[in-house]
């Protein structure tokens, strides 16, 4: 058998030879390549409800591989220059939750940003770690939160030297870039795992001159959510591993939580698409760039709009920016950017990833059109011409640090009484509350409730945000620790 | 030997004119670009295997959706005509002496190059010192222009491929801004018949009513075009399309029709009742 390379992807291979041979199925899935439930093959398609099959021994198993998924894991590592990958198939959150769990027993501590994705901080629950939080630094005049300043780092790392890990966010969903490599180098002198979130950071590793990539940077973990980015399908994602990581130890933190029954359209979404990242991936994302630099120089021409990019830079904190990633300061116009979110799909037919109070972003990816391109510029120009009002009386978008009372895990699992959120001042949380998108917590289980964060979350479900976390789906009371 | 050419109008049921030679074939950035020649309609250009116009019935859709505006609207001097780089609507606007200026922008240039080496009936007026062609997007090129036109002239294609952006609100809403305050913009609305053109069209319609004060449609029979009976949108600022009308200004212009008339003006209007209710239904 010839040596694998690139333009293999074994999973899609060995899924197309298995097609060909027409197997007669008595095994499960029992839909029967889809002749026993024709409604949902109608819909979906033949082809795919054809290679909607469980594992077996020409196929490989996801949770112990020896043949075609191992090949498929050893390409998509060479690929992402990491030691080892892991075919994820339960979201870049089940790829989160696995390096913390392998990092971190109960009770060991973890440094990481409090802005992080709510998978984190359920990792923080499952395992008992203790989290460290530091403040991420904040962009006053965008609302936003940065990365984290080395400084900060190394503080947190001097006064709490027992920590096993540190976790960093890069990028953020807004495109922003800590200084990944030095934070690698101080945690590592300190004895300390790099975990990083990864999960908008994909095409880092196949375009050109995007900031620096977590494996280059020499961290020990890594999670790629290569459906964003990469074009695999939704769910699918890569845990990527340094040289220092006991992989076969890894896939036994993994195998806790994972399916036995990993599907097959996730995972040959994700061989294919690794391939084709690894063969044209330059290319592809010179595309996404040019169209992101396009559509922000025209939004900027607009007025009130400000599309920000690399002029942000400052050293530290920002320390790089994705400049693939379209975000939009909404404030001047006189809109929250979830008004601006909303207005481009109720009334323009366009849906873009999310709004926040003082920001938009759009998705832009090698799928694009420019037509399209030319439609979301033309939206923005509209509203700002037809709903645009005065910039007063808008809430600026405020990172509110938070007091931690206690850790997530004791504070979900105690007793707790649902109080309305206007009573809940100065109670300790026991949920998330979160707006999704971003997914990133106002509130974590464990946090103190404030003023200043009813006010906030008050404000951000007038202005239309999708809160979610709450035990109480229309978010009118909040669980607290009953003490 | 036997030649068609056949375009799809709905998933059951065909269209079909049996070409003479096939004249050009060719493929722009943007779309396929075919044009034949017939016994029955002449020379035919089609985009991606649309019919655009024939040599036979062109003079219906050109001369509805330029005089129509371009009699309701007392002084238009400065026009702005999106789309048609087949040279139609611009052949129409050319015979008004009042009119000072002829924006046309076209997204596929290749278009207008095929169409003046091979539809000299359309493609004759391009070299007319009035007009000024860009090729480029609309949508991006009318984001740029404020109080500027008298009228505007969408002759899109369809409401997928290049043109769909020419369907959009945010396209729509951009043409009030550019239009003066008494402007008209004229739209290709297309058909009632087929339940697939019916939606796009009430798509349209309901779009163009959110953004304009006046919103009318009126008809044409197209016998080229899926089910014959074709739309057009009439959407002003100020002046209605036919009680601001002034039919007799218009025949003292003495340009010379085929298919449109004072008396036809009003009367395309007038709209069956099915019509009038899809349109309803949106409003």
């Amino acid at each position: 058998m010839a040596e694998l390379s690139q333009v293999n992807a074994p999973i899609y291979e060995a899924l197309r030879k298995f097609r060909r041979m027409r197997v007669v199925p008595f095994d499960v899935p029992g839909h029967k390549r889809g002749r026993g439930n024709m409604e949902l093959t109608e819909f979906l398609g033949e082809d795919c409800m054809n290679v909607d099959v469980n594992s077996m021994k020409p196929l490989d198993n996801l949770c112990h591989p020896v043949s075609v998924i191992k090949d498929a894991e050893m390409l998509a590592a060479e690929a992402f220059g990491a030691a080892h990958a892991f075919f994820m198939v339960g979201g870049t959150t089940s790829a989160v939750q696995s390096m913390i769990m392998y990092a971190c027993k109960e009770g060991d501590k973890i440094i990481m940003p409090r802005n992080v994705h709510r998978s984190a901080i359920n990792a923080i629950i499952l395992t008992g770690a203790v989290p460290v939080y530091v403040n991420p630094d904040v962009n006053h005049k965008l609302g936003i939160a940065l990365g984290m300043s080395v400084a900060q780092v190394e503080q947190a790392i001097l006064d709490n030297p027992d920590a096993k890990a540190i976790m960093v966010n890069n990028p953020t969903y807004y495109g922003i870039c800590s200084d990944l490599k030095k934070i690698t180098e101080l945690a590592h002198a300190h004895g300390m795992l790099v975990l990083v979130d990864e999960a908008h950071g994909t095409h880092f590793y196949f375009g050109e001159n995007f900031p620096v990539t977590a494996m280059a940077a020499g961290a020990d973990c890594a999670s790629v959510s290569m459906h964003k980015s990469g074009g695999s399908l939704t769910q699918s994602s890569f845990l990527l591993m340094g040289k220092n990581i006991n992989s076969d130890y890894m896939r036994q933190v993994i195998n806790l939580t994972q399916t036995t029954s990993a599907s097959y359209l996730l995972l040959s979404s994700l061989d294919i698409s690794r391939k084709r990242l690894a063969l044209g991936g330059r290319e592809i994302f010179a595309q996404t760039v040019e169209m992101a630099e396009y559509a922000r120089s025209e939004i900027n021409e607009i007025g009130g709009y400000y599309a920000y990019s690399r002029e942000l830079i400052n050293g530290d904190s920002i320390y790089d920016f994705d400049v693939s990633k379209l975000s939009i300061y909404t404030l001047p116009i006189g809109l929250a950017g979830i008004e601006v979110y909303d207005l481009l799909r109720d009334e323009y037919d366009i849906q873009i990833e999310f709004g926040d109070i003082g920001n938009v972003l759009a998705y832009i990816s090698v799928g694009d059109r420019k037509r399209d391109i030319e439609r979301l510029i033309s939206a923005l120009a509209e509203i700002k011409r037809r709903f645009g009002k005065s910039e007063a009386n808008m809430l600026t978008q405020e990172y509110i640090s938070p007091v931690v009372a206690e850790t997530p895990r004791k504070a979900f699992y105690s007793t707790k009484r649902s109080l309305p959120l206007d009573e809940t001042a100065g109670e300790v949380c026991s949920e998330f509350v979160m707006c999704y998108p971003p997914g990133i917590p106002i509130l974590a289980p464990g946090e103190l409730i404030t003023p200043e964060i009813i006010e906030y979350i008050k404000y951000a479900k007038e202005k239309g945000c999708q809160m979610t976390g709450t035990e109480d789906l229309s978010i009118e009371r909040l669980n607290v620790l009953d003490i | 030997m036997e030649l068609w050419f056949t375009e799809r109008h709905t998933p059951n049921v065909k269209f079909s004119i049996k070409v003479d030679h096939q004249i050009y074939s060719g493929n722009s950035e943007f779309q396929r670009i075919d044009i034949f020649d017939s016994k029955e309609f002449g020379r035919f250009l089609t985009l991606d295997g649309y019919m655009m116009l024939t040599e036979k019935d062109e003079f219906i859709y050109h001369e509805m959706i330029t005089h129509v505006p371009m009699a309701v609207h007392p002084n238009p001097k400065n026009i702005l005509v999106i789309g048609a780089g087949d040279g139609g609507v611009v052949r129409e606007l050319t015979r008004y002496p009042s009119v000072e200026n002829i924006d046309l922008v076209e997204i596929d240039e290749l278009v207008v190059e095929v169409c003046k080496k091979y539809l000299p009936t359309t493609a004759c007026r391009f070299d007319d010192p009035r007009v000024h062609v860009y090729y480029e997007d609309g949508v991006k090129f009318i984001r740029r222009c404020t109080d500027k036109y008298d009228v505007i002239i969408v002759d899109s294609t369809d409401p997928f491929g290049p043109g769909e952006g020419l369907f959009t609100k945010e396209f729509y809403g951009s043409c009030f801004k550019a239009l003066r305050e008494d402007g008209i913009m004229v739209n290709q609305h297309e058909s009632p018949f087929y339940d697939e053109d019916a939606a796009a069209m009430q798509r349209s319609h309901k779009r163009i009513v959110e953004s304009f004060p006046i919103s009318k449609v009126y008809q044409a029979h197209i016998p080229t075009y899926p089910s014959g009976h074709w739309l057009f949108g009439f959407a002003s600022k100020k002046y209605h399309p036919t009680n601001d009308y002034n039919g007799t200004k218009w025949s003292m212009l003495g340009l010379k029709t085929r298919y449109y008339n004072p008396r036809l003006h009003v009367g395309a209007f007038a709209l069956p009742c099915y019509v009038e209710e899809l349109l309803k239904d949106v409003e």
